[in-house]
């Protein structure tokens, strides 16, 4: 059976810019999306949603819809009393929690509320018999800004709770009172983290099926966390976890969004298991903007204390969390990340944080791309240059002072986390050079002098990534991988992670290939569907190879030294060494190859001492910490006065995310981030009227940036592994969008510093630069 | 994103479709405003007639000193028509600023003619060459010039029962320079100001200037005041200073989300000076 054939030197793919193994069935439109799935007997539903942002529901008349032919059922808040809530997965001292029922109740709160739903033979007569439904309400008044809901007087979004306060949350470390006693200068300033819209462009969609006779559902969602799903929506509805099925089939991007369980989910599980029928819902673009959680949504007053030599002594934030009218799985937890975020990469050991958070009558806040760190971010990378602005400091200087040093690792901050390893001063001084910053200065200063408006922004971040350490997370932050080599040497991965765009079953072939010294090829990675992979956590918080491609890393060594048993057993031999796809005895150089192990493992004709048949391996595995990236974007850009048009003349964006796996792959993650995060600082804006009215509740109206719009991205890296996971990697799913917004702020509040202007709140609209130009406030 | 039910015919030829038509069949013309609005169920015909699938409308014929464009003729054909481009530069260039590729692939002249969007870009084009309106119905023809065809918000003088069956623009005269310019509204592409401009030069003197506005306003308008300022200078950067600064004249200017009515009038303004300057540059 042992031969002496040389199999071909495996050559790492690690490192490699190898193309996506998901793109061709997503080029090529064969993918399967929830819409696509069809099934015999299907019926289709639609849900009937509050218009008002407040309301009382006097009565609801489903007579004329349920006599319309082909509408096979109607149900309203009455019919599911029995279903728990739309579980919060946060837990804060003295939270406030509302009873969120998939269906309203007798009020509704937030336009888009779901109220009734109707499940018809097609989805034509659905929609037509959701418009025969009358609800007649008697409309509240809303309130949907933050700070307008903590105003006395306001209107209570919850009637039991008037301050509209769903829970205060205050954390501090160090000696604040004493830094700002200290201090030679403090600086203040109001900033604000508008509400985006997600966006995923496939918006969410269900399709449940119920069978009966075996008390069993399999629930096929748009989903980033099918197990977290499967063990909650059995809970919401009283089946057996282990009678639950969900599938997550292709998902078309979530950006957050779709790391949660929706009312929906366990709606039409519930309308399935009373029609008997397999049940559609598939969200329009206009309910994905009304009813799918948004982002951000901060109002943060910030204070910095400094000596006047720009050394950071203390910071102060008291931080207004737009919740919306519920809480979603985490929505009370986000800004508790910005908290955590908040010394950014700076030494200070003394900070104080307040938030604040407050229910408005719009659909709920929830995690989007950064989740929390972005809005830190931001707040923290403009206090910097405000201070800098303010002792005249050259902004790259007062940043290069302020870092923690490189000998300082691990560095425990003054929110308790352990920054692992950095090197903060280098992706800065690389974006430094790479810009030319000091001719870059001196070209503005010349550009200055001819009446032209020419801005340098610099953002330094840091991220808290791989989430995370399971005691710091609502549901475990661990991951687990499954490799299993089947009889014929083929490989197939089973990762608990749910990959919707970050390309893990091309990464992940590629972490498999290596260990195994065999093709990319010959490697297929599963995911997504619990009825044949083990538990997982899912993809979010830069999570997905940091910890997923941990385990993978963990099951393949166990593998290994299982191959290697049956290695030695064929060879006849201890002292053999597995690499390039065999074992191979170091003595006499004859070799096995894993297909023949494979088969021998499988038939089992012999077994070495104390093992198994087969050749199967799980692994779970626990993060001991965090992973904290860090990096530097620059953006250079010139404001016309005339119209106060924004151009982006140059981004760079310098990352450190450890250990890069595939460049092409973390390039497409910069690019992505980096446009959502210029999104977020010059067009996106959720904008809600004082009636609860989403105004920007189209794309027509809600400006998502656009290939034309972006500019080119000047994408590096410095590599500090993460001594965190044995792969050295540490995220890089949020970074771009962590260090756009404030590079784009920056830049453009350094343009008009000539004219005064030391802060603008986000989106800066040509409208608002052009009254600043102006001498006007925006 | 489902409509109403609703009947659909694509009739073969164009008096089969007015006969529709007169019977209350609501006209489809490449669907590009029609069917989102049906999507989102604020319209909600019983009957749809497609007209976009009728040939015989669809074509741009040169005829004497006038170019015809059949109603039916995408805005991508109109863009990239080579009479159109050397016969009426300024219609071609406003064409390529409708909307993206898809959409100039599918909305047709006549359509977004007889949807009359305050913001859609043809008609800023249209007031400045004067064009007419060839209008149909089940009893004969009429022709309007756009000045009179260009009414209000989404209305037009079409009567019941009538369609746009062509739009007539002048072949402009040698020395004629014209220019499009647009500021585009972020999210959906529409001219938050469009500002379309023809100026023609004699002896040194521009001897003519035909200004038409889209977006700022409830309906696209011709700026007379501007015009008239313009007509008998030499061109000069004060001569365009001071005729673009007339150009919102007597205009109630829009405001919204991305733009306010102050900024929306600042922006016709200085768009306007950079249309009259390119124009003024195409003149030679």
């Amino acid at each position: 059976m042992a031969t002496t054939t040389i199999i071909k030197k495996h050559e790492p793919s690690i490192g490699k810019r190898l193309r996506r193994k998901e793109d061709p069935r997503l080029i090529t439109g064969t993918a399967t999306y929830v819409e696509d799935l069809q099934m015999p007997g299907m019926h289709y539903a639609m849900v009937v949603r509050s218009p008002h942002g407040a309301a009382n529901i006097k009565s609801i008349d489903t007579s004329a819809a349920a006599a319309m032919p082909g509408v096979a059922a109607i149900f309203t808040g009455k019919d599911i009393l029995h279903i728990a809530g739309v579980p919060c997965g946060a837990s804060l001292p003295g939270l406030r929690v509302p009873d969120h029922k998939i269906l309203a109740q007798d009020r509704v709160y937030f336009v888009g509320h779901p109220v009734a739903v109707v499940v018809a033979t097609d989805k034509y007569v659905a929609r037509d018999a959701a418009d025969a439904i009358e609800v007649d309400y008697d409309v509240l008044q809303a309130v949907a800004d933050p700070e307008k809901a903590l105003a006395p007087g306001a209107p209570a979004v919850h009637p039991q709770w008037p301050d509209n306060t769903a829970f205060t949350f205050h954390q501090e470390g160090g000696d604040i009172e004493k830094a700002f006693k200290e201090a030679d200068v403090i600086v203040k300033e109001r900033i604000v983290s508008q509400r985006l819209i997600p966006s995923a462009m496939e918006p969410r969609g269900v399709v449940a099926s119920w069978h009966a006779a075996e008390k069993s559902l399999t629930l096929y969602t748009s989903t980033q966390v099918p197990h977290l799903v499967r063990t909650l929506i059995a809970q919401m509805l009283g089946i057996d976890e282990n009678r639950v099925r969900v599938v997550a089939p292709e998902v078309g991007g979530g950006f957050g969004s779709k790391l949660n369980v929706y009312a929906e989910e366990a709606l039409m599980s519930f309308v399935s298991m009373k029609i008997g029928k397999p049940v559609k819902w598939i969200e329009s673009r206009r309910e994905n903007f009304l009813t799918t959680i948004h982002g951000r949504g901060h109002v943060d007053y910030y204070e910095v204390a400094a000596k006047k030599d720009g050394t950071i002594l203390g910071i102060k934030v008291k931080l207004i969390q737009d919740l919306g009218s519920y809480h979603q799985l985490l929505t009370p937890a986000i800004p508790t990340l910005s908290v955590l975020m908040l010394p950014g990469l700076y030494r200070s050991k003394n900070m104080s944080a307040d938030i604040i958070g407050v229910f408005t009558n719009c659909v709920p806040t929830d995690a989007y791309r950064g989740a929390g760190r972005p809005e830190a971010t931001h707040g923290i990378e403009r206090m910097v240059d405000i201070l800098a602005a303010e002792l005249k400091m050259d902004p790259a200087e007062i940043r290069l002072k302020n870092f923690i040093r490189n000998e300082e690792f691990p560095f425990p901050t003054a929110t308790g986390l352990i920054y692992d390893t950095g090197d903060y001063a280098a992706p800065l001084r690389k974006a430094l050079e790479t810009v030319n910053y000091t001719e870059l200065r001196k070209e503005q200063a010349e550009a200055r002098k001819q009446g032209r408006l020419m801005g340098i922004g610099i953002c330094t971040y840091g991220e808290i990534c791989a989430m995370g350490p399971s005691p710091a997370t609502p549901a475990g932050g661990w991951e687990s991988a499954t490799v299993k080599i089947e009889p014929s040497g083929k490989v197939t991965v089973m990762t608990g992670v749910s990959p919707h765009g970050q390309g893990e079953e091309t990464t992940f072939s590629q972490i498999a290939a290596d260990a195994l010294g065999i093709d990319v090829e010959d490697i297929l990675v599963q995911h997504g569907d619990t009825a044949i992979v083990q538990y997982g956590i899912g993809t979010f918080g830069s999570r997905a190879t940091a910890v997923g491609g941990a385990a993978l890393h963990f099951a393949l060594q166990e593998i290994i030294t299982k191959i290697k048993k049956f290695g030695a057993m064929l060879l006849e031999t201890e002292d053999i060494t597995y690499s390039d796809g065999q074992c191979t005895c170091n003595k006499t150089g004859k070799s096995i190859s894993i297909k023949e192990i494979a088969g021998a493992a499988y038939r089992a004709m012999k077994l070495p001492a104390n093992t198994e048949p087969g050749l199967v391996a799980t692994y779970f595995w626990e993060p001991p910490n965090f992973t904290f990236p860090f990096g530097a974007h620059i953006m250079v850009s010139e404001v016309e006065k005339e119209t106060g048009n924004i151009s982006i003349k140059r981004y760079v964006a310098i990352d450190d995310c450890g250990n890069v796996l595939n460049p092409l792959i973390v390039d497409g993650q910069v690019h992505g981030g980096v446009a959502q995060g210029l999104g977020q600082a010059l067009w996106e804006q959720a904008v809600y009227d004082d009636n609860g009215q989403l105004v920007t509740g189209e794309f027509t109206d809600y400006t998502m940036p656009r290939a034309h719009m972006m500019p080119w991205i000047e994408s590096g890296h410095t590599v500090t592994p993460t001594p965190v996971n044995p792969l050295g990697v540490k995220g890089v799913g949020e970074a771009g969008t962590i260090g756009a917004s404030p590079a784009a702020v920056n830049s453009v509040v350094d343009a008009l510093s000539p004219l005064g202007v030391r802060h603008i709140d986000m989106p800066m609209t040509p409208e608002k630069i052009w009254k600043l130009v102006n001498g006007r406030n925006a | 994103m489902i409509p109403h039910q609703f009947d659909y015919a694509a009739p073969k030829s164009l008096d089969e479709a007015l006969k529709a038509i007169a019977d209350g069949a609501k006209p489809l013309s490449g669907g590009m405003s029609l069917v989102p609005m049906m999507k989102l169920r604020l319209a909600a015909p019983d009957r749809v007639v497609d007209l976009a699938r009728l040939k015989e409308l669809s074509y741009v014929r040169e005829e004497g000193s006038a170019l015809h464009v059949g109603a039916t003729t995408i805005h991508y054909d109109v863009e990239s028509s080579a009479a159109v481009k050397s016969k009426c530069p300024l219609l071609a260039e406003t064409a390529g600023f409708i909307g993206d590729v898809q959409i100039r692939n599918m909305g047709t002249m006549g359509g977004s003619v007889a949807h009359n969007d305050p913001s859609a870009d043809y008609p800023a084009a249209l007031q400045a060459l004067e064009a007419k309106i060839v209008l149909k119905g089940a009893n004969g023809e009429r022709t309007v010039s756009a000045a009179d065809f260009f009414v209000d918000t989404f209305t037009t003088s079409l009567e019941e029962g009538e369609i746009v069956r062509e739009v007539v623009v002048p072949v402009e005269a040698a020395g004629t320079g014209t220019s499009y310019a647009k500021v585009l509204q972020p999210a959906s592409g529409f001219a938050i100001v469009g500002i379309a401009v023809r100026v023609r030069k004699s002896g040194g003197k521009i001897s003519m200037a035909r200004i038409g506005v889209t977006g700022l306003a409830n309906c696209s308008y011709r700026a007379t005041a501007a015009e008239k300022a313009l007509e008998g200078t030499a061109g000069s950067d004060a001569d365009i200073q001071a005729a673009a600064a007339l150009v919102a004249q007597g205009a109630d200017a829009n405001s919204d989300l991305h733009a306010s009515a102050e900024y929306r009038t600042h922006l016709a303004k200085v768009h306007a000076g950079r249309a009259i300057k390119a124009a003024l540059g195409k003149t030679a």
